[in-house]
């Protein structure tokens, strides 16, 4: 029972993080039809800097309770950076799609020594700060309560972007934009503005779930490259483009990977791989995704 | 005919390197011969077929693993023997993760074959007992064709026999990769990867010829991954990561996928970038993404593109 809450809780705080940058993963790729691999190194810099913000608000005396807002809110300032990506990524639109997933990985490329010019190469933590919300005990399993803030902060912006996509008259515009990009612009959609907009909301789910998970776990460059990976096992599994698939897929591997490290820890990635490789076999295209061809 | 002597400059301007450049640039030729290998094979998945594997690195991997295993496990010497059975477990593993991924197309089937490589990966990774875990396995000297070599030091014989039976290995398997995509079945792949629909209403099964243009491709990237092992001495996880894979497609892009010698130029290109920033700066990958990027953006069409509109250009002044 104890093991058994050890890997649930452990796998929904890692879900809700993986949620976060899947779901910009399946926003970007829903509407503009692009597979961002720099959606990992948007995470990164926002750990890192996560890192910096933290840092410069106990420097300037700011209460401890904050912290988690000074990190929402750093990553929130993070996507700044949209915009500008997006900029260039305008460029290849037209093209075959292997030169805009090639930008991207050229994207991956330049961040990573960006994150080693500001940060150098070595890890960096927050030390204990996860700890300053102190624990919550439930039986014999006690954890941090900054864990269950993490989740239900990821709950609040699963929400909100549903409502947001769901029920705003702009949210409407992007899922009819998903569905049929010529005839939403053919209707008067400004498709110009929505790639920007899109994008940039992609970033930010990337950044702030950055932000989120630094406490917890070490900044390191390793991170962009890494995260990917189970970033692209979560949207497969739930299926491209699809939000409700990324919210049971990122379920599915946070668990698993909970599940592998407690148990099998050398089956960790290769876990999560063989359960992508079986979903793909049962339903190609994942368990949300629409039909492919 | 034009294309035949600038061929056949090349080989004598590579037959020729060793004897005039210092060993450290010859050093470089050797993995630029093995990636030129891998993306040959790489090309006829990508260039030809259109199917763009984001995990290719997997078969690049398997090769250098087969030949650490075969050599330094085994203790099988031969290198003709490393290079068949590579090959042999190259097509071996294609088959079952070609059966999966050729049922995709695009996007798909990149991430599909990225899942693969990465599963490999982790394997590689994680299971130390059989595969050294992340300091990899020791891949030792083999016998060209029996001959052992002793008096050579390491570098002398990397740079010296090796080279050259290297050299020759990629012009054999270019010239074959040239009958390959000369032939009626690769006639088939291109119009595969121009219109599959259209190719499957005219009778061409498109999914086996696929899978056949994967397998190929896996026994190329095997062989050039035992070329690189032997070269580094080492069979290492890293040869598995994602980014490797990447870094095939980054060559392949380079020199100009639309154009058979296009892969290799962009693996030569691309190996001596490589040395020259990291001399420069050890800040190299931003620059390699920026080179990168402005490729995909100004030269979609590679060095090999390039080089073909400045040619054309001249002619039309002319």
């Amino acid at each position: 029972m104890t093991a058994f809450l050890d890997v649930l809780i452990g796998g929904v705080f890692h879900a809700s993080v993986l949620f976060l940058v899947a779901a910009g993963l399946q926003l970007v790729f829903g509407v503009q039809r692009i597979v961002n691999l720099a959606c990992g190194s948007f995470y990164a810099l926002g750990a890192y800097f996560g890192i910096t913000a933290v840092n410069t608000a106990i420097a300037a005396g700011v209460p401890p309770w904050s912290f988690i807002l000074v990190l929402i809110l750093s990553g929130i300032l993070l996507a700044a950076i949209g915009p500008v990506i997006e900029l260039v990524l305008r460029t290849v639109y037209k093209r075959d799609e292997a030169f805009q997933l090639l930008l991207t990985f050229a994207f991956v490329l330049m961040f990573q020594d960006v994150l080693r010019f500001f940060w150098g190469a070595n890890p960096q933590t927050l030390g204990n700060l996860s700890m300053s919300y102190g624990k919550v005990t439930l039986g014999e399993v006690s954890f941090p309560t900054y864990n269950v803030l993490v989740i239900a902060a990821s709950i609040g912006i699963a929400l909100a972007l549903g409502w947001f996509l769901q029920r705003t008259r702009y949210g409407r515009i992007l899922r009819a934009t998903a569905e049929n990009r010529d005839m939403a612009a053919a209707l008067g959609a400004n498709v110009r503005w929505i790639n920007a907009s899109v994008f940039t909301l992609g970033t930010l789910l990337g950044t702030v779930g950055g932000a989120l998970v630094v406490p917890t776990s070490a900044a390191s460059l390793d991170m962009p490259v890494e995260l990917v990976v189970e970033a692209f096992a979560v949207v497969v599994i739930g299926g491209l483009g699809s939000m409700r698939g990324a919210l049971v897929g990122a379920l599915i591997v946070g668990l698993v990977r909970a599940w592998a490290i407690t148990k099998y820890a050398e089956l960790e990635v290769l876990a999560i791989y063989l359960v992508v490789i079986v979903v793909l076999v049962a339903r190609p295209a994942g368990l949300f995704g629409k039909p492919i061809e | 005919m034009m294309r035949l002597a600038l061929v056949a400059v090349a080989i004598v301007v590579l037959a020729a390197f060793p004897k005039v450049a210092a060993p450290y640039y010859v050093t470089l030729v050797l993995p630029a011969l093995a990636y030129g290998i891998a993306l040959l094979g790489f090309n006829l998945l990508f260039g030809y077929t259109g199917l763009l594997s984001f995990g290719h690195a997997l078969f690049v991997a398997l090769g250098a693993y087969a030949a650490a295993v075969l050599s330094s496990k085994l203790g099988v010497k031969s290198f003709e023997v490393i290079l068949i059975v590579s090959g042999a477990v190259g097509a071996a593993v294609a088959i079952p993760v070609a059966l999966l991924s050729v049922r995709y197309v695009k996007i798909f089937f990149g991430i599909l074959t990225l899942a693969f490589g990465m599963l490999f990966h982790s394997f590689l990774f994680k299971f130390y007992d059989l595969t050294g875990g992340d300091t990899g396995i020791r891949v030792l000297r083999p016998k060209l064709f029996g001959m052992e070599f002793a008096e050579l030091d390491k570098t002398s014989f990397l740079i010296g026999p090796f080279y050259y039976y290297c050299l020759v290995l990629l012009v054999v398997m270019g010239f074959l990769m040239w009958r390959i995509v000369h032939s009626p079945f690769g006639l088939h792949l291109t119009a595969i990867r121009d219109n599959p629909r259209k190719a499957e209403y005219l009778g061409v099964r498109v999914r086996l010829f696929r899978l056949i243009a994967f397998v190929i491709s896996a026994v190329y990237g095997a062989i050039g991954g035992v070329i690189l092992a032997i070269n580094t001495g080492q069979a290492d996880p890293e040869l598995a990561y994602w980014t490797h894979s990447g870094e095939l497609v980054f060559m392949t892009v380079l020199g100009g996928f639309g154009n058979f010698f296009g892969p290799i130029v962009g693996a030569f290109t691309f190996i001596f970038l490589k040395s020259e920033l990291m001399g420069i700066t050890q800040y190299w990958r931003f620059l390699l993404g920026l080179i990168l990027a402005l490729i995909v953006i100004l030269i979609p069409g590679g060095l090999m593109g390039l080089a073909r509109d400045l040619y054309l250009k001249i002619g039309a002044r002319r």
